[in-house]
């Protein structure tokens, strides 16, 4: 596989989202806001990456037997110490994000990626996957939390972008129903079926 | 009364897929039979209700700010809980393991059964999930912890026994192509959780 394919390929037709189906929690549990959902984004990037390597780097060496204990290992030495960063310094988004920091852990975007990639393919090449599935990911939280900030509460990046724009005084009322939990998965749907529709070759039977 | 409200509120109100989303990826892709669906959800149940509890004493006696005390005063303001996540993580991993081996043992019937799900449920954002909810939310005893993983595991079993009935019968339905599979499963989990929504609010 080309190198630029292993960057490329996961924000279209092999997203972990949309069509790997990894990695759905933290998805939808992080994106009522963009500003989470973007540092959950770059944390889950920078675990999976490293990951990717360290594990790619020890693939000669691991027993098969034992190869989740010591990925388990690995993985969670890894979100502590993103875990221990964020609470340094961006606490309050931090604190929004609460358990879905550490629950990065069991993450099955970082664990699918070790097992499918990383255990079976040289280092360098692990590393650009595990960027690239990272990235692909964070994509789609991106647009989720875009949609839900803009029509939830009515701000982006809390710029209360609708206040300025006057639609307040034009009877216009933010749907507070998309930031529950129930629309973001309906949200995830819908952004399925778009990709699916235009690109047939992912439907299922 | 306050343990029944917890194993309630814990079903219904804080529902692990519903209102946390946890444990999506195995609800999804286990959901499509109810018989292996219902065996999935037996057995996570099973683990929450035994590592909860587990890491609960952990938390208490090793890891939380002072909680040395009891080795020797000189410990009273060591502070581990930084070493919760993989102090969890390996618990669970173990419990996991010796279930499994239990099991093996005991009922053959039973683990040929769970096959495959029984080591996976180790990497099932539900269990640890649980786990983390339980130091967040600082619950007073092991009776509580107990509740809450009791009904936490319920509540998951109920949401994946639910989608799967619900799935064998879209089979026969006339859903647009691009939808088919995952597409459709996201939106009626959505619709399923709106339905959820109704009971909070409900204090006992």
């Amino acid at each position: 596989m080309k190198k630029l394919d292993l960057i490329k390929l996961p924000f279209g037709k092999n997203n972990p989202i949309t069509v790997q189906v990894l990695g759905i929690c933290s998805c939808l549990a992080v994106t009522a806001q963009l500003k989470p959902a973007v540092v959950m984004a770059l944390s889950v990037t920078v675990v999976v990456a490293l990951a990717n390597l360290i594990i790619s780097l020890m693939r000669k060496s691991i027993p098969p037997r034992i190869r989740i204990i010591v990925q388990l290992v690995v993985v969670s030495a890894l979100v502590i110490l993103v875990n221990q960063v964020l609470t340094a310094f961006v606490y309050d988004v931090s604190k929004q994000l609460s358990v879905y920091v550490g629950l990065i852990i069991t993450n099955c975007i970082v664990m699918g990626r070790l097992e499918a990639f990383a255990m079976s393919n040289k280092p360098l090449d692990s590393l650009l996957d595990g960027i690239g599935n990272g990235l692909g990911y964070g994509v789609i939280l991106v647009i989720l939390g875009f949609v839900r900030e803009l029509f939830g509460s009515g701000t982006i990046w809390d710029y209360p972008i609708i206040e300025k724009l006057g639609l307040y005084n034009i009877g216009y009322e933010n749907n507070g129903f998309v930031i529950m939990a129930p629309m973001a998965l309906i949200l995830v749907g819908i952004i399925i079926w778009i990709q699916r529709s235009s690109n047939k070759e992912l439907q299922e039977k | 009364m306050e343990y029944f409200n917890i194993f309630v509120k814990s079903i219904f109100i804080d529902n692990m897929i519903f209102a946390f989303f946890l444990g999506m990826c195995s609800y999804l892709a286990v959901s499509k039979t109810v018989k292996t669906s219902f065996g999935l959800g037996v057995a996570v149940t099973f683990v929450l209700l035994i590592t909860v509890p587990v890491n609960y004493l952990i938390d208490k006696y090793l890891l939380q700010p002072g909680a040395l005390a009891w080795l020797s005063p000189s410990l009273a303001d060591v502070d581990l809980s930084f070493l919760s996540l993989i102090l969890f993580i390996a618990v669970i991993a173990a419990i996991v393991q010796i279930v499994e081996m239990v099991i093996e043992k005991y009922s053959p019937a039973l683990y040929n059964a769970l096959g495959i799900f029984l080591p996976l449920i180790a990497v099932n954002c539900a269990v640890l999930g649980g786990s983390l909810f339980m130091q967040q939310r600082g619950y007073s005893n092991i009776g509580e912890v107990t509740c809450f993983a009791l009904g936490s595991g319920i509540g998951w079993l109920l949401a994946i026994v639910g989608i799967a009935a619900i799935r064998e019968r879209l089979r026969y339905s006339a859903i647009p192509p691009a939808l088919k599979g995952v597409g459709i499963t996201f939106i009626i989990t959505g619709l399923m959780g709106i339905a959820f929504m109704s009971f909070m609010g409900i204090k006992l």
